[in-house]
């Protein structure tokens, strides 16, 4: 401390010389209004396009102008610095303009038909020329399909990831391990088309006088399959965070391994496993492609998921897309509304709940 | 886990079964009831000592858990065989039908008679758009990616970083939706632009009509998986050592030279997982490219024309349609679709599983 005070003492000998040279504050908007101005005589000098092409001309003009002035002034490692910083917040605008442009479309034009009618009525009977009609149908349809998946994943998954976690050892272990994660990569299409294969054209004849049958229950099926590897990866992962302490303070005590699994292990990772079940749900609410191949999407309010065709709301809007009536897109958007709001609620619930999860923190 | 002994096989190891008497855990209290023991004196006092551990018997809870759990994890292995197994069963008969080359015709006409159908230029478009769309979406997720995790405020970037999550959440026909009705006025004029001033590069040939074009389509994908690539890549990027940045801006390094040193290569095994489950969302996607897609049936590279086509669209477009023979061939292609996002992930996973043996050992 001694030596800097007294150095703070000297008189400066070069205090400028210490700094690395810096561009003044005003070259970087002095850079950008200049980029700007020499795009836009160019662009309508040349006169080949508009506002936009002046501002993405103005963005490569600025990105060369910043890196060869500050090259020139504070050196090549400083320059390449800004430059790369520059790219990195005009990447962060370039992809918030579609994303924000996805989320007002989507609530300006789905506020249209978000009246009580939509939600408590059905498209049965409705022409192309009725600008009513609802969605009640559909609802139905996607929270009975997403239900029964949920019966059987749940289960099915958290013994999976327990097996994998506690009892699997070795070869076999490991080929389900990454089983399940070739299986999370496995298109939505092609689960349909399994169920289809599988369910509706060999085993729904049986008990339907030799016909294929669509059903809800097919599409929950699909979804199932889906669902599955997601619930595994996330259960198995909230139960490797549980301590070896608990599991070893519970056999200490004499308790058998599985009762130690079902009392001690689950209940401690309990709010994870809650938090990737309902992440799984959300994202298989949002699946189009497996619905629309093996549920049949009927008009008519359907609540038996076993017989006849059943809708969802992601084959909704699909149809009402699909549409020629000059009021089926207005149904489209406010269907889509309906449903990113169900998943959001969802996401957000199973997000909260993982912040209050000790284990994972 | 590996470190905890199976105690009931233990258990049924030890020669002489030694009980005490007093009383036992409560969580244990059931499974003494049902535990054989053979020196126990009614009057309560037992030889005590150690080992006193219940015999393994052949059909207790324990094996019944332990079965039940090994059951639910072969079903995911029985369960992608079985997709493998009904895909190939429905396949067969259509592709014996099939008076065509399955994998060079340029064309799909499983209704007629005879039945011709080919997967060639299905199968490129699907590749295609799949890869123009990571293209274009992979250096901006990690742009973003690194703005949040390395140059926004703390506070801000957690806020956006949930936001991003959310739009990750989005159901890909809400994408699909909004590119058909909204995003399409955009990329016609843009098509048009390009055509006018690049047209003499063939990718950008053609006199139109534009709008529903591979363009249009893989745009679309690339903002769709957009939030997916960059919710992955911030954790990634959050997870690098603080000590790993300090050490490199201590020597001096921009903040650039951080990320390029520290950052980035510590992260590579989480990008390539991140960018490899883009392309499996990608390659699978069918309803956003069913509604802004041409559907025609060529293989061809111009980008701004109408057309392009890829498997999981044409399903979805040609489902309602195809009897029994076009059924088959919808699976069909469905398999080779199943066969292409098998490879991808096997080469995945197998990338990460590598990779991440090399960095733990290496950390």
């Amino acid at each position: 401390m001694s030596t800097l005070t007294s150095h703070r003492t000297r008189p400066p000998a070069q205090p400028e010389t210490l700094r690395a040279r810096r561009l003044p504050a005003y070259a970087a908007p002095a850079i950008a209004v200049a980029a700007l101005a020499l795009a836009a005589a160019i662009v309508y000098g040349a006169g080949i396009g508009g506002p936009v092409l002046v501002i993405v001309l103005g963005a490569l003009l600025y990105l060369v102008g910043l890196f060869a002035a500050a090259n020139a002034v504070e050196g090549r490692r400083a320059a390449r610095n800004r430059t790369w910083s520059a790219l990195i917040h005009s990447a962060f605008v370039l992809a918030v303009l579609p994303l924000v442009s996805v989320v007002w479309t989507l609530v300006s034009k789905g506020a249209q038909r978000l009246d009580a009618d939509f939600f408590l009525t059905s498209m049965n009977n409705i022409g192309a020329r009725d600008p009513n009609g609802g969605a009640y149908h559909a609802i139905i349809g996607t929270l009975e399909q997403v239900g029964i998946a949920v019966l059987i994943t749940v289960p099915l998954g958290l013994l999976c990831a327990i097996y994998i976690v506690e009892y699997g050892r070795g070869k076999f272990a490991f080929a389900i391990r990454f089983f399940v994660d070739v299986m999370t990569g496995i298109p939505s299409i092609v689960s349909g088309l399994f169920v289809l294969a599988f369910w509706v054209l060999i085993v729904s004849p049986w008990f339907n006088d030799g016909r294929p049958s669509f059903s809800g229950f097919a599409a929950a099926l699909a979804l199932a399959v889906l669902m599955l590897p997601t619930i595994v990866r996330s259960t198995e992962e909230m139960l490797r965070l549980v301590p070896a302490p608990l599991r070893e303070g519970a056999y200490a005590l004499g308790v058998p391994k599985w009762k130690t699994i079902l009392r001690v292990v689950l209940p401690t990772a309990l709010p994870g496993i809650v938090t990737g079940v309902m992440l799984s749900i959300a994202r298989a609410a949002g699946e189009t492609a497996p619905v629309l191949l093996i549920a049949g999407g009927g008009a008519a309010i359907n609540f038996n998921p076993f017989e006849n065709n059943q809708s969802s709301l992601s084959l909704y809007v699909y149809q009402q897309a699909g549409s020629a009536s000059k009021y089926a897109p207005d149904r489209a958007w406010t269907a889509a509304l309906t449903l990113v709001a169900l998943v959001l609620i969802l996401t957000i619930a199973a997000k909260l709940l993982a912040r209050r999860n000790r284990l994972s923190r | 886990m590996g470190e905890t002994p199976h105690r009931s096989a233990d258990a049924g190891t030890g020669g002489t079964r030694v009980t005490q008497s007093h009383e036992w855990p409560a969580g244990a209290s059931a499974r003494v009831a049902e535990a054989p023991v053979s020196t126990r004196s009614p009057d309560g006092s037992g030889l005590g000592g150690g080992g006193a551990l219940p015999r393994a018997r052949a059909f207790g809870a324990e094996r019944a858990f332990h079965g039940l759990t090994l059951a639910a994890g072969t079903t995911v292995l029985v369960i992608i065989v079985a997709i493998a197994i009904f895909l190939i069963a429905k396949a067969i008969p259509a592709l014996r039908a099939n008076t065509a080359s399955f994998w060079t015709f340029e064309g799909w006409f499983p209704n007629d008679n005879p039945p011709t159908f080919g997967i060639g230029a299905l199968a490129f478009g699907t590749v295609l758009t799949a890869v123009l769309a990571l293209v274009m979406a992979v250096p901006v997720a990690m742009g973003i990616a690194l703005y949040l995790s390395h140059y926004a405020p703390r506070r801000l970037g957690n806020a956006l970083g949930f936001l991003i999550d959310l739009l990750a959440a989005v159901p890909s026909v809400v994408f699909g939706l909004w590119g058909r009705d909204y995003l399409i006025g955009p990329v016609t004029d843009f098509s048009g632009w390009l055509n006018k001033y690049f047209g003499w590069i063939p990718i950008f040939g053609g006199d139109g009509p534009y709008g529903n074009s591979i363009l249009l389509g893989s745009l679309v994908l690339a903002i769709m998986v957009l939030p997916i690539i960059t919710s992955l890549t911030r954790e990634v990027f959050l997870q690098t050592p603080t000590a790993n940045e300090e050490a490199a801006l201590a020597l001096g390094a921009t903040r650039w030279e951080m990320l390029r040193t520290a950052v980035l290569p510590y992260g590579r095994p989480g990008i390539i997982a991140a960018v490899m489950l883009g392309l499996g969302r990608a390659l699978g996607e069918t309803i956003a490219l069913a509604l802004t897609l041409g559907a025609t049936y060529s293989i061809s590279f111009n980008l701004l024309e109408s057309g392009g086509n890829t498997i999981a669209a044409n399903i979805a477009n040609r489902f309602a349609e195809a009897n029994d023979t076009g059924r088959g061939a919808l699976i069909a292609s469905g398999l080779v679709l199943f066969a292409i996002t098998l490879i991808v992930n096997i080469i995945a996973r197998a990338i990460i599983y590598r990779r991440r043996e090399f960095t733990e050992s290496a950390a």
